[in-house]
């Protein structure tokens, strides 16, 4: 049995709701990286990121001139605070380093988080191509057949209806349009 | 009583069919979203919003906050019947709330937390209505210093008061501040931090950032938990009900401190969660018999739920009255006040009558519907548990993508709603907390607005804001919420140097 959640039963009672997720990432999983060393790459993205904006208000004016501050003024400084900050954090990540770190994700917690992001990143993907209906519809069944081992026509229904209801809801009744590629004409709108 | 008066006209303005059904359709959906994991208050109202873009703000902000007031609500349910807690302001409702329907007795406890949820918000609407008017027609008078020194407030009190590592509230409000920034700079017209991209002009639009940082985040951060669950399916019937509202003055003690302590954090940025274990650890302390706690205790039920629903509500208070929202929820509801072409601020309660009194009365009639509604539909609700995450989990990525396109249909906000979720990620697990981020986002502009009015007024003296007693008071506050713990954790470690 290795469905990812649609099995669920109601067992001894009707009213007891029982959902069973068999593909739950396992709790000895070895870990991929600890927090400490994802908090030392966060402050080191986060200082460069403050550097460089840093830079760019200071390019642009950081002081005051006749009317007041110059429109750097305001940013430049909060990149400095940005800047303190994350160093100040790298230093004591640093520090801890030797120290026991938690676990920032374990192995089988990632395959988990991928399982969800890849499609995502591959639905974002598609929406550029082939408007956002048509990407949904794709996303919603592929991911409920293949990640949720779920039969094929529960995936293809659940993904058209709910895809059918969000364009009714949005482009037809609140009257907002959504981006839909190739189908752009088949719709008229 | 002129805010009695208000107030009916609030109601005249809600008591047209279409604000009905809007109301019921917010309450339900809220309800939805509550319960369903992966999905919570902010981010259920954050992606719901693009719903609201056509509409007039009126019926747009009562459907709005009651999304809000049902995922407030529905948060409840799993708690008790799960053990499962859908919000972060629901896990001290499961302490007692879960012993109590492993005993049979979840029909009383879902009675117990959605009357205390109730009475919560009665208190908070309560204070909104006599209250708010109050301060933002003193708020009025504020000039630019003044309201740079209330945000400034805002932002220390969140670095001085918060229970996370202090340097990294400082990062999450900076980068937020920072990326608030980008674009064309209002004041002088200027490009900021663009750096040449036609894409960065708009700039990072909040709404956007919100969607990726708690609903693609949320959903990457469930899929990590073990989604298993078994719990009880409860219906309940008038006679508990009933049997339970009978008991309720027995309670009055804590139902009052909880509303209270709720009110409190909720104005001041502590916030639902902190609220709710702050009432229920309170309840159990001014117990008799404290011990008897967290084996399904009806007061340990009471006391968390009325405290968070009166934060939650009672948030709304320095949004309406000073444009300051008083949690991210309220911050998201702000974004949207913008997004209708309304100015935040205390000018509100004075040009736009009918939109705040309509969401006053929208707070009363909300939960007295909501009442009825979590009531009478508890199994419906419960039973949403058992449809499967893998269906669940890409209706909400698509939810996402639409809130996120909606908002300024650029292609370009569905990368960065995407880059949001990573970085909310990344970010709650190294534990940089988000509702700091959130708040600088969406009040970066106005702050830094405020700040350079003042600037240009004074001539660049800094003094400005120590030029009155009223200005110089709250900076003077101000400074010392920041500087506080860095002075308390100096004496700390002094002394325990001295000590060896």
């Amino acid at each position: 049995m290795n469905a990812l959640w649609p099995k669920q039963s109601m067992s001894q009672t009707e009213l007891e709701i029982v959902v069973d997720d068999p593909t739950a990432p396992e709790d000895d999983s070895p870990s991929v990286v600890s927090s400490g060393t994802i908090e030392i790459v966060v402050c080191l993205l986060l200082l460069a990121l403050a550097v460089t904006l840093g830079y760019d208000n200071w390019r642009t004016g950081a002081s005051w001139d006749s009317t007041g501050p110059e429109p750097g003024y305001f940013p430049f400084y909060l990149s400095v605070i940005l800047g303190g900050g994350s160093l100040y954090g790298l230093i004591v990540a640093l520090l801890a380093r030797h120290a026991a770190s938690g676990t920032f994700v374990t192995r089988a917690q990632a395959r988990r988080v991928m399982a969800v992001f890849v499609p995502t990143l591959l639905f974002c993907l598609v929406m550029q191509f082939l408007g956002l209906y048509v990407a949904s519809f794709l996303l919603i069944s592929g991911f409920m057949r293949f990640v949720g081992k779920i039969a094929l026509w529960k995936s293809l229904l659940t993904a058209l209806v709910f895809t059918a209801i969000m364009f009714v809801t949005f482009d037809v009744a609140f009257d907002v349009i959504m981006p839909k590629g190739p189908l752009e004409a088949a719709f008229g709108r | 009583m002129e805010a009695f008066g208000l107030l009916l006209h609030g109601f005249a303005v809600l008591l047209t069919w279409k604000t009905l059904v809007l109301m019921m359709v917010g309450l339900v959906l809220g309800i939805f979203v509550g319960v369903l994991p992966g999905l919570g208050g902010p981010n259920g109202v954050a992606i719901l919003l693009p719903l609201t873009f056509t509409m007039d703000p009126t019926s747009a902000i009562v459907m709005l906050s009651c999304i809000y007031w049902g995922a407030l609500f529905g948060g409840a349910i799993t708690s008790i019947l799960f053990n499962i807690p859908g919000e972060a302001w629901s896990v001290a409702t499961t302490f007692d709330g879960y012993p109590m329907a492993q005993q049979g007795r979840a029909a009383e406890a879902l009675t117990a937390a959605f009357t205390s949820s109730f009475i919560g918000s009665l208190v908070a609407v309560l204070l909104i209505t006599f209250l708010a008017p109050m301060i933002s027609s003193f708020a009025l008078k504020f000039g630019p210093p003044e309201f740079f020194a209330v945000y400034l407030l805002t932002f220390c009190s969140f670095v001085g008061l918060g229970r996370e590592a202090k340097h990294k509230t400082v990062i999450s409000m900076s980068l937020g501040l920072l990326l608030a920034g980008i674009g064309m700079d209002t004041v002088s017209g200027n490009l900021r931090m663009t750096f040449g991209s036609p894409e960065l002009l708009r700039g990072i639009n909040f709404l956007v950032a919100v969607i990726g940082l708690f609903g693609i985040s949320e959903i990457l951060l469930t899929m990590e938990e073990r989604l298993a669950l078994r719990g009880h399916a409860a219906s309940i019937s008038l006679r508990v009900v009933l049997g339970v509202w009978k008991d309720l003055p027995k309670y009055w003690a804590t139902l009052l401190r909880s509303s209270f302590i709720g009110c409190w954090l909720g104005i001041t940025p502590g916030g639902a969660i902190a609220a709710s274990f702050m009432g229920y650890n309170l309840a159990k302390r001014f117990a008799k018999d404290p011990e008897s706690f967290g084996k399904g205790r009806i007061e340990g039920v009471f006391a968390p739920e009325t405290a968070a629903h009166a934060s939650g509500t009672s948030a709304l208070l320095p949004m309406l009255a000073l444009g300051i929202p008083g949690s991210g929820t309220a911050a998201i509801l702000l974004g949207g006040l913008m997004v209708w072409g309304l100015n935040p601020g205390p000018l509100l309660f004075v040009e736009h009558k009918d939109f705040v009194w309509g969401l006053i009365a929208s707070m009363y009639l909300g939960n007295v519907v909501g009442l009825v509604l979590v009531l009478t539909t508890v199994p419906i609700f419960a039973s949403i548990l058992r449809v499967p995450f893998a269906a669940v989990a890409p209706m909400i990525v698509v939810s996402c993508a639409i809130g996120a396109y909606a908002i300024q249909n650029a292609m370009f906000d569905i990368w960065l709603m995407l880059g949001f979720g990573i970085v909310g990620y990344v970010f709650k697990k190294i534990g940089i907390p988000l509702a700091p981020f959130t708040l600088a986002l969406v009040l970066g502009n106005r702050a830094e607005d405020a700040f350079r009015l003042s600037m240009i007024g004074s001539g660049g003296d800094l003094k400005v804001f120590w030029s009155n007693g009223l200005v110089g008071s709250i900076t003077t506050l101000a400074i010392m919420l920041l500087f506080w713990p860095m002075i308390d954790g100096l004496l700390t470690r002094l002394g325990r140097r001295q000590r060896s």
